[in-house]
């Protein structure tokens, strides 16, 4: 009965193991529990606040029955849509520039490092960057500053994911284009770049994910804007702000387009966060 | 030969080994020796591997990998569900493919096995790592640098500090996972004279992707192809007289 | 014939060559922007807060006073408010994120690893406005009946740590403020631990399994040892997201900008949420650029935690890459 002998040594070392495990169930049972409330919340809340209005109305001033956030999802689109648009080439072009002629100098060390201090450096920060250099330029309030302020947090997403999927390729794939007599860029763009496009494209939805539920780069940037508008010089409203505004307040009917306002949200980010996994697991599998 | 003993110590009795549905052992009944050294050979994937790894339970720690049939230790069933697998593994220690040395200094790579073990006394713990270092002809390359990472040793010593570190537990058994497969000649050469030394004191089991390492250390041979044992006998009589034909095939260089 | 392959050749050359020279320009001319970027943020930042800095010189760092109406401006407040929430965040995120690391590595079964690891990443990308609405209107409210009258009644009876937990229930304040954030970092610590963990070789592992420790050993006396630059790092990186989280702390933490007392039920305010609250409404020079200079200091904060994060874990990344 050697195997079986217990003693007080092994009992003790048992007896730590298991609470070890039982804390760690519990550690794992105390974070699922505060987010599948904050997502029973979102969705109960949410869904009860949805209705046709939402999308066709504009944001109401306080106690008014009706009203919905038309102009706050619009000018939210029209933010994300210009910003996604201009920080994805200059992302993607940064992104080859680390992986294909930056990978051991300098100037690629330090670019490299900057962009991940840019990556998680604190949103806020950049919404006053973008006041200092352009709002204060312009003397007003306005939906360009928005979207330069997102730019801004879109480009270090999308180098980070561009320069990691572009050093997946395989060697002898590069090798391959350049035996062939293929030029430089022609290989980059046309091979290396092809190859990897799924993984890019994740990058690109991740920092679009990102970038919609963004608030504090736009509270001095584009500001809010009551009223619908679609030109982008003057304060410009966005999901995010009218959510801060109104989840603010002691109005019950704006605490109502609030939480609807988070519902659309949380949907969009975890939609875009899902489906970007999807792709990179069918390119990758 | 040496002065083995005839007593049978690992017994597999019926044994099937599945990895998921895949059986990967089939139907093993293999008598191992106390204190002789018993070597697995056969070519990549026939199992040899997988069967060092049922003697301490190491499967165990895998969903998907369980096993059928009979193992026992002495007069132990080690298969049986009340096992303590931690007491197990004290009297059971392994060796792997690549030298492990634990992210601290030398001296605490033998003694964290000990202390997880056996409540010793400063002084008293001193002595044994002194005895398992000196026991794997190591003591006298490291004894002014007990202080320093286990990491940095070379190669061979970093092998030898896990074979340390695995008697200063006090097994009855040692496995050995082809330990000297990462590790140049002369190092390999050094491992290969420590087992001898160790033979006797310790049931042995090794298994080898080199025929001729088997043939240099081991007392008792099992070839194995495809999951199944072919032939197993003593080592003089695997290599030089054969049974079987697989086996004076894979012996001879003709397959494998 | 033969002229013309290489005079073809010739053009070919010149072309691809110039090609090439046009294209790597290009990319280098993008990735300088970063570097353009991260020295504009601190050139125009320092610009902005020059007035500040020349009114209040050094002292606006441990001046206590913020007083618009009379143009006082002091960070310490602001200051205090954002270290102690995130000193709170990452007391409790740290536990929590371990065991939840252990737990998925070690523990789970391999379909339950997976769908863990899912769920922890979907939900740090969950934006943190959420997090901050959720905290003011769903949380606080429960917080303040049951929690808070609780832990005066426990916590706070004993001596000078019950000095932390006394005062009035009234939910919104520096503790709320606090564990909000901790919930919303405890993903990233969390993904970041699981992450660092699965670096450390099966084999090491199973050697120590191979002498008997048992799962907690293993974990506790190798896997921690030989990941603890990935594991500083990772909690780092916690710390620089909760530093600068602005929507999560500006719901709770009460905003307001004279010390109460050390009490953590106390509403304080945060650098961010200062930002938050009071930027797009200051209206002299004087006050815009205090809160410039607050932006600068806590960018200058987050600038060495991120960048201590981001040296540790790349030594990880290399040391790793040496033994494997």
């Amino acid at each position: 009965m050697k195997y079986r002998k217990i003693s007080w040594l092994l009992f003790k070392r048992q007896l730590l193991d298991w609470m070890s495990v039982i804390l760690s169930l519990f550690a794992i049972l105390f974070g699922l529990f505060w987010l599948f409330w904050i997502l029973w919340t979102t969705l109960s809340l949410g869904i009860s606040g949805l209705s046709l209005d939402l999308f066709t109305e504009m944001t109401p001033p306080p106690n008014s029955e009706t009203g919905g956030l038309a102009n706050a999802i619009m000018g939210s689109l029209m933010m994300v849509g210009l910003a996604t648009l201009l920080g994805t080439p200059i992302g993607i072009f940064s992104g080859i520039y680390l992986a294909e002629f930056g990978r051991r100098n300098m100037l690629g060390e330090i670019v490299r490092f900057i962009n991940d201090i840019l990556l998680s450096a604190p949103s806020i920060i950049i919404g006053l960057f973008i006041y200092e250099i352009y709002v204060t330029r312009r003397g007003h309030f306005s939906g360009w500053a928005g979207v330069l302020a997102l730019t801004l947090i879109v480009i270090p997403v999308v180098v980070r994911t561009t320069e990691n999927m572009l050093r997946l390729v395989p060697t002898s794939l590069r090798e391959a284009a350049y035996a062939l007599g293929a030029p430089n860029w022609h290989m980059i763009l046309n091979v290396s770049l092809r190859a990897s496009f799924a993984g890019v494209i994740t990058g690109v939805m991740l920092a679009v994910a990102r970038i919609s539920g963004e608030t504090a780069p736009l509270l001095f940037t584009a500001l809010s804007n009551q009223y619908w508008s679609l030109n982008l010089d003057e304060p410009l409203a966005s999901l995010p702000v009218v959510i801060f505004k109104f989840a603010m307040s002691p109005f019950a009917d704006w605490s109502r387009l609030a939480w609807a306002g988070v519902f659309l949200i949380v949907l969009t980010v975890l939609l875009l966060n899902i489906l970007a996994r999807l792709i990179l697991q069918r390119k990758t599998s | 030969m040496h002065n083995s003993s005839t007593n049978v110590l690992i017994q597999f009795d019926h044994f099937n080994f599945y990895y998921g549905k895949f059986l990967a052992l089939k139907d093993i009944n293999l008598s191992i020796l106390q204190g002789v050294v018993t070597a697995f050979i056969g070519p990549s994937g026939c199992g040899k591997s997988t069967l060092l790894r049922a003697i301490n339970r190491m499967y165990a720690l895998y969903p998907g990998q369980r096993v059928e049939g009979g193992l026992r230790i002495g007069d132990e069933n080690i298969l049986a569900e009340d096992v303590d697998l931690s007491e197990l593994r004290k009297r059971v220690g392994m060796i792997f493919q690549k030298p492990t040395p634990f992210p601290m200094s030398v001296y605490n790579n033998i003694a964290y096995g000990v202390r997880l073990h056996e409540n010793l006394s400063r002084s008293a713990m001193d002595e044994r790592v002194e005895w398992a270092l000196r026991k794997a002809a190591l003591w006298d390359e490291v004894k002014d640098k007990l202080n320093q990472e286990g990491m940095s040793l070379s190669g061979g010593q970093q092998q030898r500090l896990c074979i340390a570190r695995g008697i200063a537990v006090h097994p009855e058994i040692l496995l050995l996972d082809e330990p000297t497969s990462a590790l140049d000649p002369i190092s390999t050469m050094r491992i290969e004279e420590l087992i001898s030394e160790l033979r006797g004191e310790f049931t042995i089991v090794i298994v080898t992707h080199n025929m001729q390492q088997a043939a240099r250390v081991s007392d008792y041979t099992a070839y194995m192809y495809l999951g199944e044992v072919v032939e197993y006998n003593k080592t003089e009589t695997i290599f030089y007289n054969p049974q079987k034909t697989e086996t004076e095939d894979y012996v001879t260089g003709r397959f494998g | 014939m033969s002229a013309n392959i290489v005079l073809s050749r010739k053009v070919n050359k010149y072309r691809a060559i110039w090609a090439d020279f046009l294209f790597f320009q290009i990319c280098r001319a993008f990735a300088l922007l970063t570097l353009i970027a991260l020295f504009g943020i601190l050139f125009s930042l320092i610009w902005g807060a020059l007035p500040a800095m020349k009114q209040f010189g050094v002292s606006f760092l441990w001046s206590a006073e913020w007083n618009p109406p009379q143009e006082r401006f002091g960070a310490l407040i602001p200051i205090y408010g954002t270290l102690i929430t995130s000193a709170i965040a990452l007391l409790i995120a740290l536990p929590v994120s371990f065991g939840i690391a252990f737990f998925i590595t070690e523990l789970a079964p391999v379909w339950m690893k997976k769908t863990l690891g899912i769920a922890i990443e979907l939900l740090a990308g969950v934006p943190s406005i959420v997090y901050g609405m959720w905290g003011l209107l769903v949380f606080v409210p429960i917080f303040s009946e049951y929690a808070q009258p609780w832990l005066s009644e426990t916590l706070g009876i004993l001596p000078i740590i019950g000095e932390f937990f006394s005062g009035p229930p009234i939910g919104v304040g520096i503790l709320a403020a606090g564990i909000v954030l901790a919930i919303m970092i405890i993903p990233f610590i969390a993904s970041v631990m699981r992450d660092v963990f699965e670096v450390t070789p099966s084999i090491l592992k199973e050697s120590s399994y191979a002498l008997g420790a048992t799962r907690w050993e293993v974990v506790w006396n190798i896997v921690l040892p030989y990941t603890r630059v990935g594991v500083v790092g990772g909690i780092m990186l916690g710390l620089g997201r909760a530093l600068g989280e602005t929507m999560a702390v500006t719901f709770l933490i009460g905003n307001i900008n004279s010390f109460q007392g050390f009490s953590l039920f106390l509403p304080c305010n945060s650098i961010a949420s200062a930002l938050a609250n009071e930027f797009a409404e200051a209206t002299s020079d004087l006050y815009t650029s205090s809160l410039i200079e607050l932006g600068l200091v806590l960018f200058l904060i987050t600038f060495l935690v991120l960048s201590a994060s981001k040296l540790l874990l790349l030594r990880l990344s290399k040391s790793g890459g040496e033994q494997a």
